[in-house]
């Protein structure tokens, strides 16, 4: 851990002695997450330091920092079910135009006290921002609780996660957290923004990618399905003949 | 052991898909059924999204098939002929059951219609089997006249009538072929080899002998299923090979264990056993279906 936080201090020295009052600067512990088949979820860290020419501004209220991490997004359907004639059955549904597939934030206190909420809708941070239904169908009417289930589903499953208390801040100058990410990963480019809020006021941003890609014979499979979908579905039941020949063979020797 | 499902795109024990493969392998070779019914269900369960469920489990029936009709070759439990002329709907009802599932997906009412199939198809079957292999232990235990073997039904006054030797039958073409069409229509809709169906309808609805049943049954559920699993890689891109390849290690081993339980164990009681698994699943789903869920609303793909 000694090394990450000397990385923080050349970084502090890089950043320093540049234009804005109170400059972020971040390093990741690792920028590419490779999904390999006994891929069991994985932890980054995320770190840095605030960068400064002159003394803090502490009259401007306590010094924040959020680390936002998004999956890439997909529209999703969200069914409500319903009791019709005894049994229980999809009924409304709404479609959420946007919601990542995996949200972590994490603040150095709760949401709305380190960044106030006009600076979360101009950033669009926080689960109420990224979950978003475009056009939402006239006959339902309580859109929110289609949303507030996509977010609640995806919490239990461990895809989202908002932590008041993840990111650890040292002498208004140092910060780390981890970022935990499920074994159920999407394969695509994961954005990771900090931002720097002193008095609930956005004052830096930073932002990085992290690769999430599967590797090895994860992609291979992968690439091939959706390549060579006939060649695949063929190799598939090759694959499927072999092993119920092999284990009827196995059996009649084993039998003797 | 956890392993992560390239196209699932979810981790999961690589042991309890091994033993899952297992144990619906035993039932798969003991009762001539795929067993889909019972793992279609089963990967849902676990958190395997739907379609890859459906597809993959048409492919690792192909295996468990496959395995356990060779036991039959040797036998000489199989009626090709009359696999050949259930097939012949098969792959008819199969291209057509694809592209209904596609329909009902669109509508977001794939999982309700399904399992709404389920029950009644399972709820029947298994109640006339129940009743029927009851009656038949009954007449077994008590000597009297035994039952005539070869009833005159409707089914044998239709024309085309072919002559079936390995099942001792001369009845019409058409009734198999409706027979196959139909099950194939399930199979694809249900991801089931559809062999809880086949089964009670070759012998209740064309009179073949018991024997032969079975190992029939799993000759063309393999040629079914292997033309399921082609359409689903072609057109959904749903089959997960490292996800069918851990069930099928478990399925085909389970098939030959089931293969031989299913030889020492007396027709009816064979029936007996089925018709209770098959009323157990269809308790089960309805059930699922009546009580209030715990969380009411689910998550699908975008669009409708």
């Amino acid at each position: 851990m000694r090394g990450v936080w000397i990385i923080a201090a050349a970084l502090l020295a890089l950043g320093s002695g540049l234009g804005a009052s109170e400059r972020v600067v971040s390093g990741l512990s690792q920028n590419r997450v490779a999904i390999t088949a006994n891929f069991d979820g994985s932890e980054i860290l995320v770190f840095g330091a605030v960068g400064r020419e002159a003394p803090a501004p502490v009259e401007d209220g306590p010094l924040d920092v959020i680390v936002e991490v998004t999956g890439p997004s997909n529209p999703v359907t969200v069914r409500r079910k319903e009791r019709v004639l005894g049994i229980w059955a999809n009924r409304d549904a709404v479609d959420v135009n946007l919601a990542p597939s995996f949200y972590s934030l994490a603040t150095t206190g709760p949401l709305d006290e380190v960044i106030s909420p006009a600076e979360q809708l101009r950033y669009g941070v926080g689960t109420d921002q990224v979950v978003r239904v475009a056009g939402p169908p006239p006959e339902v009417a309580d859109t929110s609780s289609f949303t507030d289930a996509l977010v609640r589903i995806r919490t239990r499953d461990g895809l989202y996660s908002e932590s008041g208390e993840g990111v650890e801040l040292t002498e208004e100058t140092l910060f780390r957290t981890d970022i935990a990410l499920p074994a159920n990963l999407v394969e695509g480019d994961y954005r990771t923004r900090i931002f720097l809020a002193r008095g609930g006021e956005v004052v830096d941003v930073s932002e990085r990618v992290i690769a999430v890609r599967k590797s090895g014979l994860e992609r291979w499979i992968y690439n091939l399905a959706h390549e060579q979908p006939l060649l695949y579905g063929l190799l598939s039941l090759a694959v499927a003949l072999l092993a119920g020949w092999g284990a009827s063979e196995a059996f009649r020797l084993l039998r003797r | 052991m956890q392993i992560y499902l390239p196209i699932a795109e979810v981790s999961v024990n690589a042991f309890l898909l091994l033993g899952l493969g297992g144990i619906v392998g035993v039932l798969s070779g003991m009762f001539g059924v795929g067993g889909g019914f019972l793992m279609t269900p089963l990967l849902f369960f676990i958190g395997i999204p739907p379609a890859v469920a459906v597809a993959t489990e048409a492919n690792q029936i192909v295996a468990s098939s496959f395995s356990g009709v060779l036991a039959h070759f040797k036998r000489r439990t199989v009626d090709f002929k009359m696999g050949g002329v259930l097939l012949i709907g098969g792959l008819a009802g199969a291209a057509l059951g694809v592209q209904l599932f596609k329909a009902l997906k669109e509508i977001g009412q794939v999982e309700l219609l399904v399992s709404l199939c389920y029950v009644v198809f399972l709820g029947v079957i298994g109640t006339l089997m129940f009743i029927e292999s009851l009656n038949a232990i009954r007449r077994s235990k008590r000597p009297g006249p035994p039952p005539k073997r070869t009833r005159h039904t409707w089914v044998h006054g239709l024309p085309l009538k072919m002559r079936f030797r390995a099942s001792n039958l001369y009845i019409s073409a058409i009734p198999p072929v409706m027979v196959g069409f139909v099950v194939g229509i399930l199979a694809a809709i249900m991801g089931v080899g559809g062999g809880f169906i086949m089964v009670p309808a070759m012998i209740y609805l064309l009179g073949m002998p018991t024997k032969v049943v079975v190992g029939t049954s799993l000759f063309q559920i393999i040629f079914v299923t292997a033309f399921t699993t082609l359409m689903h890689a072609t057109q959904n891109y749903t089959v997960d090979m490292a996800l069918a390849v851990l069930l099928l290690l478990g399925g085909v081993v389970g098939a030959q264990i089931g293969t031989r339980i299913g030889i020492k164990l007396k027709a009816e009681q064979l029936r007996i056993l089925l018709a209770l698994m098959v009323l157990a699943v269809c308790g089960k789903l309805l059930f699922d279906l009546v009580v209030t869920p715990s969380e009411l609303y689910t998550l699908g793909s975008g669009g409708h």
